[in-house]
């Protein structure tokens, strides 16, 4: 090995590209939804428990925080589920080019996007 | 081929299969649940808690829940893996990971089964 190869590893000097962004994304979200369960679970807890819990996780619902995030989770949600879907198509060969691989970043992108404000706009 | 003792099938294409097969059932889930919710926008109580009592619901929650815990951890086993250099970090870091999903699942049950 030569040692004397430049190495950068200042990550804000790479440029990124786009396939390389959602996937980094896709992670991000992964990891969002791991610890965004605890909110979803503690809501379907509750929403079980009686007609009261059912009622206070309704009543919780209609503020602000609540709202914003269960939309913070469930657009976690779309974005990995888009990235994840479009994982499964180049598993069976499908975008597996250069091209294919920018223009499914591209649709990853543009779909959860439309998702994200559909989801926002259902829950306000 | 290179088995790691601490991937959930100890190699890596069992693990790749896992997760595949794991997401398909999560994203059946989250459409499902998602679509009911958006459905029956004036769901009551009584609604809510028969959807979750049935058999058939029951199964398809402990599906999802358990495929949770077996998609999370291959996802963040990769993630420590790829970031986490020093084994100490990682080691505490996967522990964490594994210790919350084992509570996911466990609390998870009690909720699917109304303990």
């Amino acid at each position: 090995m030569n040692n004397k190869r430049p190495v950068n590893l200042d990550l804000t000097k790479f440029s990124f590209p786009l396939p390389a962004l959602t996937s980094i994304v896709h992670r991000i979200t992964g990891v969002v939804l791991f610890v965004g369960m605890v909110f979803l679970l503690y809501a379907l807890d509750l929403s079980l428990s009686g007609e009261e819990g059912f009622n206070a996780v309704k009543e919780c619902m209609e503020s602000f925080i609540a709202k914003f995030i269960i939309w913070g989770v469930v657009s976690a949600l779309l974005f990995h589920m888009v990235a994840g879907t479009k994982h499964l198509l180049m598993d069976v060969g499908i975008g597996e080019t250069l091209e294919g691989g920018v223009l499914g970043a591209k649709l990853t992108i543009a779909i959860s996007l439309v998702l994200i404000v559909m989801a926002g706009i259902w829950l306000w | 081929m290179v088995a790691s003792v601490t991937s959930l099938g100890r190699n890596g294409l069992y693990d790749w299969m896992m997760q595949r097969v794991t997401a398909i059932v999560l994203a059946a889930y989250s459409l499902f649940i998602l679509g009911y919710l958006v459905c029956s926008p004036t769901v009551t109580y009584e609604q809510w808690s028969g959807l979750f009592a049935g058999t058939s619901m029951r199964i398809f929650s402990l599906l999802a829940l358990l495929s949770l815990g077996a998609h999370a951890w291959v996802g963040l086993w990769t993630i420590s893996t790829d970031y986490m250099k020093g084994t100490g970090v990682r080691f505490i870091f996967q522990s964490i990971c594994g210790l919350v999903m084992f509570a996911y699942i466990v609390w998870g049950v009690q909720v699917i089964w109304g303990l």
